[in-house]
């Protein structure tokens, strides 16, 4: 295993499809035409000396070391902004060159440190591998004038030295060691998009500055490390190749926070992980990151992991370390004892979507074929199962429809229910960027989100409506295009079932679907809707990117229905830069509902009472399958309280903090006899546990992840378990605890079966991926080369099915005790419950959960900034800090979910989505009031953590 | 000019000047001189009020303000005196000339006064090198100045 070096060809790549053919160096290169000097010359191995560029920005042509000589022109034109032209012949080594070339390092020596040892830079420099390059010897201009390098000149202060900027907790910036190229800047602009960098001053006074001249983390800056990446010095450099060094050996693995999958190289040194840069073949991320993938991993050695598994008899004990033999032999004989007790049915599972396709195929496994019943359930139920459901009632596959190149050639995007810049930030980034370049974009969402209004992005709509009103809101987009006749008459008659959009073109051209009449439930005006539908049906390639906002409604499968009717009325189904994307929240929520984790489902999509599908399983697993769909998590739970289940094998997921109505989450977790948590960390849930079983990272084990796009994505084991063994291996060993007789060794085997035994992962294996990097499925006969854009020559289920979405209100209202209407989301730097980035630097940008509430209503209440509050409602209270924004609407109040002392779920219903149960997290009647601390609810619970989180040490527990 | 605004009132007009000038192609310029009509120099705090009327970021904003030195951080004196210290200007004295006028109104280039009576500003080129040494008092320019020349005007903003 070596470090694994990725071509730096200086410039981006031509998309042109003509080619043009010159000689460089003597030697003959065809390129696209529009590539420049520079790439193309790389492109037949010849390197051009170059500081300034590098393929993921623009050509600038500002550090004059690329210069080159084309026979026939006049002078030195830089070859990183000079397009290549037919039968154009180039020298990049003459005389004449090196001498400039020569000149020009001498000057930027002349103003930078000359540390070169001790700099943590050493080996990994651009700018000592030009000087290399170009032969330099000799400085000859001294040391002793100006210069931005030393603190004191003769002692006296040097003002154009810059101390280190030390403020970001990743990355720091030494003025010292810049030399200007602007890629950082560059970099910020053009593929992160925020526009955080510029230069300041001019001439030798040129120097980076975050924002106005202010510390990183006090700028605009999101810490997506593109800069750091750009740089060619040690001028941004992480502080981990400060602390430990340059990486010697390098894996290309995948990230395990959003459902974008970056690609990264996890690069290291020895078992230690010295940093992860985003990797440029990675066909999600194209080289870019965020602050979560791109730094946040330090989880993965906090001191609060747990790894020996532990038992106690009852949760107010507190923890026993034990082997692992003696916690799988517990847990297969109290699940057993269970079975025997209270029946086949009272035990269940519950699969992570952050975990691999290999690990979450095994604990459905486990559950179908050991435990004999189909009670498992995934954390999709709480986030994206309506739309599995509603996308296969009406497309016929339960994913999105495009890869994220997609969003490239999009003429007009419609964001529902989604902040991709904090959520998703790197299709955020991608999406910007397309944006910039003349996109439009129409925002549906309660808050103002980023993407509304940011630097060189504007929304030209942004429908703010009420939070539950998203049916009558995309109800009557479908109204304004049909009743306008800018519906595409010959996608539908081709694509679709005429009769039903007949049937349905009558139903929304209804007058009370109208704009005018939804307008007193969305509080939306009219002609903002009717602009907004015009602009979707009319302005070209229309793509539809939604998220939680959409599903977690109590009619969140009804919205996915719409927002498939609308890509269908307006034509956009099937072809490169349109189609219904769901931005998946976890890196394998897609992966693990594809791999069967539902109750009714079998890997693949295929309904347990399908016959052949369940003969399929049971040859390959010798059992016999129980015909009937199992429990849903709340069902389970609801069942717990009953007292008809008492055994739960829940990995990587935290459903006491997660799971709506916590208060109800916990009384069915205590109800339970054996409830067994394998996890990194003692989550919330852990706090009613019995067993719990230590987890391993991303980092630790071999596996696959399927992103947004439905791509499969290697993970690679880049370290040893620190717990002892990979997720599968726990489960494995479970399994045979159980009795079940499975022997594998690898995950690629695991692979091997479930390909199989699902025709959408077919062609599908390690070899394969290690072949082409990445597929997205169907990967099969039919599609050898996986799927990028589906439905492309007609829809899998046969025609199209346009569905009628009537919109019903739901039961959760606001009154005069709880007049407030809260919604809940994310922020770019938190993830999830938090679990993992609470426990890295990420807390530098938010240590807590925020209410954010419009001033109007925090005047009402005498509320003012940053102070306590309480929020309540019908379900119960919890305190937490206010934030006075206008982001959100009057009537309106948001919050996040990332801190367990919050408990936001405390708050939030048990409503939720008629069709899979997903719960209505976005929608709670509320009333804030001022408060002078915590919830008798938060100190009961705190109390609760504290002493269930007490383990024994291991002499306490031999005596 | 009015430089004792308080930060509320000083970007609620930067940002009235900036609504007036944003129809404009390119409006950043012509806010950024409006604004230093207004105030004598371009104020911190409006930085962040034109990026939000244009839609820029505040780095963006920064870094045009601090690549034109015309544009300043902080308030001049009464009266900006300029003189040119370009190639042309040199060979033809302004070295000396220069040394003159610090020395008679006891501040380096820019600094102003203590009785905030005048900046002294150095300048690269006036475009006026036929007759250098150049000058610029207040926007007005002076061919050919001289210590003699110099010691007038500097008597006369001095009082």
């Amino acid at each position: 295993m070596s470090l694994i070096h990725e071509i730096d060809f200086g410039t981006p790549a031509s998309q042109s499809e003509k080619q043009v053919t010159l000689t460089i160096d003597g030697c003959a290169i065809t390129v696209p035409e529009g590539t420049s000097i520079m790439r193309a010359s790389m492109e037949a191995g010849i390197q051009i000396p170059k500081l300034c560029a590098t393929d993921m920005v623009d050509a600038f042509g500002s550090c004059r070391l690329c210069l080159v000589e084309v026979e026939g022109r006049n002078g030195t034109p830089s070859s990183c902004t000079t397009p290549v032209a037919p039968n154009m012949v180039v020298h990049t080594q003459t005389g004449r060159l090196k001498d400039i070339r020569r000149g020009v390092m001498e000057l930027y020596i002349s103003d930078h440190p000359l540390d070169c040892l001790t700099c943590a830079a050493n080996g990994d420099c651009e700018l000592q591998d030009m000087a290399g390059a170009v032969g330099l010897r000799d400085v000859r201009y001294g040391y002793e004038g100006d210069n931005h390098v030393r603190s004191r000149n003769d002692g006296a202060i040097n003002a154009k030295w810059m101390p280190k900027d030390e403020s970001n907790p990743y990355f720091t910036y030494d003025p010292s060691k810049c030399i200007v190229c602007s890629r950082c800047v560059r970099a910020c602009e053009e593929v992160q998009g925020t526009f955080a960098l510029t230069i300041e001053g001019r001439g030798f006074e040129s120097r980076v500055s975050p924002g106005m001249h202010e510390h990183f983390l006090d700028s605009e800056c999101v810490s997506c490390g593109a800069c750091v990446q750009a740089c060619p010095t040690a001028t941004l450099t992480e502080k981990s190749v400060i602390a430990i060094g340059q990486p010697e050996h390098s894996a290309v693995t995948t990230c395990a926070y959003c459902g974008v999958g970056c690609s990264f190289k996890a690069e290291m040194r020895g078992e230690e992980l010295v940093r992860m840069v985003p990797w440029k073949d990675g066909q999600a991320n194209r080289g870019h990151s965020c602050v979560k993938g791109r730094f946040a991993y330090g989880y993965a050695s906090h001191k609060d992991r747990i790894l020996n598994p532990m038992i106690r008899e009852n949760i107010s004990d507190p923890w026993r370390e034990v082997s692992w033999e003696e916690a799988y032999a517990h847990v297969a004989s109290e699940f057993r004892r269970i079975q025997y007790q209270f029946g086949r049915e009272s035990i269940g599972g519950i699969t992570s979507s952050r975990c691999t396709n290999e690990e979450t195929f095994l604990v459905q496994k486990l559950i179908r074929a050991g435990f004999g019943n189909n009670n498992v359930d995934t954390c999709a139920r709480v986030c994206h199962s309506p739309t599995g459901y509603g996308l296969g009632q009406a497309f016929g596959t339960s994913a999105g429809t495009q890869n994220f190149d997609s969003v490239e050639h999009t003429d007009v995007v419609i964001v529902i229910g989604a902040n991709p810049t904090d959520g998703h930030p790197v299709f955020g980034s991608r999406l910007k960027k397309r944006l910039r370049q003349g996109a439009k974009l129409i925002v549906i969402d309660p808050r103002r989100i980023d993407l509304v209004k940011t630097p060189h992005v504007e929304a030209a709509y942004h429908l703010p409506l009420l939070p539950g009103t998203n049916v009558a809101m995309m109800t009557a987009l479908a109204h304004v295009i049909v009743t306008e006749g800018l519906f595409a008459e010959a996608f539908i008659r081709e694509r679709c079932d005429w009769s039903e959009f007949e049937d349905w073109a009558a139903f929304v051209s209804e007058e009370a679907h109208s704009p005018e009449s939804t307008e007193k439930y969305t509080g939306v005006p009219a002609d903002l809707v009717r602009g907004a539908a015009r602009l979707f049906a009319t302005g070209g390639n229309g793509a539809i990117y939604y998220g939680l906002g959409v599903t977690e409604h109590s009619q969140g499968s009804t919205t996915v229905m719409a927002i498939a009717n609308l890509a269908m009325v307006t034509g956009n189904i099937g072809r490169p830069g349109v189609g219904v994307n769901p931005l998946r929240g976890q890196n394998n929520v897609q992966g693990s509902c594809d791999m069967g984790s539902f109750p009714h489902e079998l890997p693949g999509y295929r309904h347990i009472s399908d016959d052949a599908t369940r003969q399929t399983f049971e040859k390959l697993w010798g059992v016999t399958l129980d015909t009937e769909p199992g429990l849903r998590i709340p069902n389970m739970l609801d069942a717990a309280v009953e007292g008809t289940f008492k055994g739960i094998y829940i990995q990587g997921e935290d459903i006491l903090q997660s799971d709506p109505d916590t208060k109800h989450v916990s009384a069915g977790l205590a109800a339970m006899e054996c409830v067994v948590v394998h996890d990194l960390f003692l989550n919330e849930t852990a706090n009613y546990a019995h067993v719990f079983l230590p987890g391993s990272t991303f980092l630790e084990k071999d596996g696959t992840f399927t992103n947004a796009e439905r791509r499969i994505n290697r993970v690679r084991r880049v370290m040893t378990p620190k717990n002892g063994y990979a997720d599968w291996e726990v489960t494995q060993k479970l399994a045979q605890a159980m009795g079940l007789n499975w022997n594998y060794g690898h995950p690629s085997e695991i692979m091997d079966e479930i390909a199989v035994s699902t025709p959408s992962f077919a062609l599908v294996s390690y070899d394969y991926l290690e072949k082409v990097g990445s597929v997205q499925w169907p990967c099969n006969e039919a599609h050898p080369e996986g799927s990028p854009i589906m439905h492309v020559d007609g829809f899998v289920r046969g025609r199209g099915k346009f569905i009628r979405t009537e919109y019903v209100p739901t039961d959760e209202r606001t009154g005069p005790r709880f007049p407030l209407l809260l919604t809940t989301g994310r922020i770019l730097s938190q993830y999830n419950v938090g679990a993992q980035t609470r426990r890295t630097e990420n807390v530098a940008w938010h240590a807590e959960d925020r209410l954010e509430i419009h001033p109007h209503d925090a005047e009402q209440r005498g509320i003012k900034d940053g102070e306590w509050i309480k929020l309540a409602s019908r379900s119960g209270d919890t305190t937490l800090r206010a934030l006075i924004t206008d982001r959100v609407a009057p009537g309106v109040v948001y919050t996040t979910f990332h801190h367990p002392d919050t408990q936001a779920n405390v708050i939030t219903t048990d409503f939720s989505d008629w069709a899979t149960n997903c719960p209505e997290y976005k929608v709670t009647a509320v009333q804030v009031s001022q408060s002078n601390g915590p919830t008798e609810w938060q100190e009961d619970y705190e109390q609760l953590a504290r002493r269930s989180r007490r383990i024994a040490s291991k002499l306490e527990a031999a005596e | 000019m009015n430089m004792y605004l308080a930060a509320a009132d000083m970007a609620e007009r930067s940002r009235e000047i900036a609504r007036e000038h944003k129809h404009l192609e390119g409006p950043l310029l012509p806010i950024l001189h409006a604004i230093q009509a207004e105030f004598g120099y371009v104020p911190e705090d409006a930085k962040p009020v034109i990026a939000g009327e244009l839609n820029l970021s505040r780095a963006e904003v920064h870094g045009v303000v601090t690549f034109y030195h015309e544009f300043r951080d902080h308030p001049a004196g009464r009266h900006m005196l300029k003189l040119c210290r370009a190639e042309a200007c040199q060979s033809m004295g302004s070295d000396h000339v220069a040394d003159r006028v610090r020395q008679l109104l006891g501040i380096d280039f820019h600094q102003t006064t203590l009785d905030g009576a005048v900046t002294l500003e150095p300048v690269y080129c006036l475009g006026l090198c036929a007759c250098a040494p150049a000058a610029m008092l207040d926007g007005e320019v002076y061919g050919r100045v001289d210590e003699h020349c110099l010691s007038e005007i500097v008597g006369e903003i001095g009082r």
